[in-house]
């Protein structure tokens, strides 16, 4: 007896230790954080100017990239062009390449459309001063000055390929051949599919039900689809958390959707060109809206993404950089990362240089037309970008109610 | 330079323990505490909604969203409630196998069967989890066996995660309730039986009472591992669990995922206060 009353009292000295060595740490890194933010908020202001004179390269640059943009098979030519060492990291989301561009350890990032205003709101990325990229003057004219790379008239990248988000099906349980975005979102169609429908798990996905409510509900009178007052946001999120029962899976990686629709378990939903063209080429039973005027594109049009190379704002490689955005969009570079990664090259000239030469004909590359209504990525913002005001939803707005939606 | 240590080191016992738990004791505080309390300052820290960085005022937003929006408190019963059923299930499977191991089995049988049950360690967690993802699949091995019998495996949803779950934490339950049963001498059952117990009786009055502890142990694995998972979420439903919503939030709004990180902290005190309430811990 007396021995557990001593040890109790002991465990409760110690736990008041613990509790103690608790306090003293939330208060030093309470200390340390509260002095580094009035550091990085002065840090953040300082824009570094644009670079007006190309010099010499710096011997190495570090690049975050979406897998299968840096490659050694084109990268080590340029490394041996430039003498610029690259050193590349993966990133697996939109999200976690913003984060990364923030720590001011790499150069540049291929920023898909809804990380690009985030950055330059952030201060991440600086102006690019295109003239110092003379392949600039080829690329495709539909992807220049585009919201989600120039900023009020200031280039902010160099864009490098495109893609369109596509409605795939199994054409043995899907049938008729379906050529609306109804048959996954509309409650009644898509209950046909119940358990089998394939959604993109990322909060962008709300602006594909924004897409299909923009031709279908006009009276909501939604313009852009990542501009979204409160009222057509809540419509849109409404629709998907009607979807939510009927989907089979939320893919957040191409290879997660390419293995359910080998498996049996989703028969059709949104995807990308990789997906189709992947499946397609493993002899699994796949369609997507035939040939023609309209492409691949279900009625309504649909959402898509540009991926732009961006300079970092506090790039320690500065010339390298603009080197390798220089490369990227060079003809034969440019068509090597546009069929290793499957999406449409930016550079008009690639379309020569692909080893299929149907390359660009089937990714639409040189298809304005097509393009026309494909809506990019874009990252939502408070600001509606016309005479609403700021009475949009903003990103993280998008953020809560994706997790509302999967419920 | 050895010599002189030890010349310092003798007759200073508290130099000694200084010494030896310096390392241990700095990894914890350090570590593990340090990173908590991170996390708990984090936590009432709010976004810049244009730029997305971090607005490090305190503020208790965060907390409020958690407990306004429904969404998150559905998400946390739903991790908790399977978390319980992985644990129960766990149980109910590691008790007949570890009594078997402990009891009844030869010693060469014995050694058989710890490797067997520590075997799948040594595979990767991704690996299993993928392989039951294909086992469950539409046009998967489950599927293949029971439709000639007019029967349907569980698709992804909550029943594959509670399946998975409890396939991947069974080893964590088995070895301390092997442990604990090991350790009740062969001949208190006996006695049990002298006296005129009936097996049950014995079952449910000496052996159960003194393996609880290793229950309540290999239960602490089973629950906080459930609590955490987030990866078997995601590849075997379409449902989320408290990691994949802190999981989703983590790049974008790190002080709301660090909020609802909490939650699990909380849950894993009240679930050792009540495993000592229940008397669990008297015996370590």
């Amino acid at each position: 007896m007396k021995r557990s009353t001593n040890s109790s009292v002991h465990a409760a000295r110690s736990a008041w230790l613990i509790s103690g060595l608790l306090i003293a740490f939330l208060a030093a890194f309470g200390a340390g954080c509260g002095s580094s933010s009035s550091t990085s908020s002065t840090g953040s202001g300082s824009t570094s100017g644009v670079l007006q004179k190309l010099g010499k390269g710096e011997g190495q640059l570090n690049l975050i990239e979406w897998p299968g943009y840096v490659e050694d098979k084109w990268v080590k030519p340029f490394e041996q062009q430039t003498g610029c060492t690259v050193k590349k990291k993966d990133a697996g989301t939109s999200d976690e390449m913003v984060q990364l561009m923030r720590t001011g350890q790499y150069d540049g990032v291929s920023a898909s459309g809804n990380a690009t205003a985030r950055l330059v709101a952030g201060g991440d990325v600086a102006p690019v001063n295109v003239d110092l990229v003379p392949n600039y003057k080829t690329v495709f004219a539909d992807i220049k000055d585009q919201p989600y790379n120039t900023f009020d008239g200031v280039h902010y990248g160099i864009p490098h390929g495109r893609g369109a988000n596509l409605l795939m099906w199994n054409p043995n349980t899907v049938k008729p051949a379906p050529t609306s975005w109804g048959s996954i979102l509309d409650p009644k169609q898509a209950a046909k599919y119940k358990g089998q429908i394939s959604a993109y798990d990322d909060p962008i996905y709300i602006a594909d039900a924004a897409v299909y409510l923009k031709a279908h509900q006009p009276d909501l009178g939604i313009t852009n689809p990542y501009e979204l007052d409160e009222k057509q946001f809540n419509a849109a999120v409404d629709l998907l958390k009607a979807q939510q029962p009927n989907v089979g899976e939320y893919w957040s990686s191409a290879t997660k959707q390419i293995s359910s629709f080998t498996n049996g378990d989703d028969a059709i939903g949104t995807t990308w060109q990789y997906q189709y063209f992947a499946l397609k080429a493993d002899g699994q039973p796949v369609a997507t809206i035939p040939g023609g005027q309209q492409g691949f594109l279900p009625t309504e049009g649909a959402t898509g993404w540009s991926d732009t190379w961006m300079i970092s704002s506090q790039a320690a490689h500065p010339n390298c950089m603009y080197m390798w955005m220089n490369y990227v969009i060079s003809p034969k570079a440019n068509a090597q990362i546009a069929e290793y990664f499957g999406e449409a090259p930016a550079q008009s000239k690639a379309c020569g240089q692909t080893s299929d030469p149907s390359f660009c004909s089937k990714y639409h590359a040189a298809d304005p037309g097509f393009w026309k209504r494909v809506y990019y990525w874009q990252t939502p913002l408070a600001d509606c970008g016309d005479d609403r005001g700021s009475v949009c939803m903003d990103y993280n707005a998008w953020v809560s109610a994706w997790t509302t939606i999967k419920g | 330079m050895g010599r002189r240590l030890a010349d310092l080191l003798h007759g200073r016992p508290r130099l000694q323990v200084g010494a030896l738990l310096a390392g241990p004791m700095g990894w914890l505080v350090v570590g593990y505490l340090g990173s908590l309390a991170v996390l708990m300052i984090a936590a009432f820290w709010g976004v810049d909604p244009l730029s997305g960085k971090l607005s490090k005022s305190f503020t208790g937003e965060n907390f409020k969203t958690l407990a306004n929006d429904p969404v998150y408190r559905d998400v946390a019963w739903r991790t908790i409630r399977i978390a319980l059923f992985v644990t129960i299930t766990d149980i109910a499977l590691a008790f007949p196998i570890a009594f078997f191991m402990a009891k009844i089995a030869t010693r060469r049988a014995k050694a058989a069967l710890v490797v067997a049950v520590l075997m799948p360690l040594w595979s990767g967690y991704l690996v299993k989890v993928y392989a039951w993802r294909t086992l469950l699949s539409h046009d998967g091995v489950l599927n293949w066996a029971l439709n000639p019998i007019g029967l349907h495996g569980p698709s992804y949803g909550l029943t594959a995660i509670w399946l998975v779950m409890s396939y991947l934490w069974l080893p964590y339950m088995i070895i301390p309730i092997y442990a604990g049963l090991e350790r009740i001498p062969d001949s208190l059952l006996s006695a049990s039986e002298d006296l005129g117990a009936k097996p049950w009786t014995t079952f449910r009055r000496v052996i159960v009472p003194m393996a609880f502890p290793a229950v309540v142990a290999g239960s602490i694995f089973t629950f906080s591992l459930t609590l955490g998972d987030f990866i078997t979420p995601t590849l075997v439903s379409n449902t989320q669990l408290i990691g994949n919503v802190v999981f989703s939030n983590i790049t974008n709004n790190l002080p709301l995922a660090s909020a609802f990180a909490t939650v699990p902290i909380v849950v894993m005190v009240i679930y050792l206060l009540i495993a000592r309430r229940l008397g669990a811990f008297e015996h370590l």
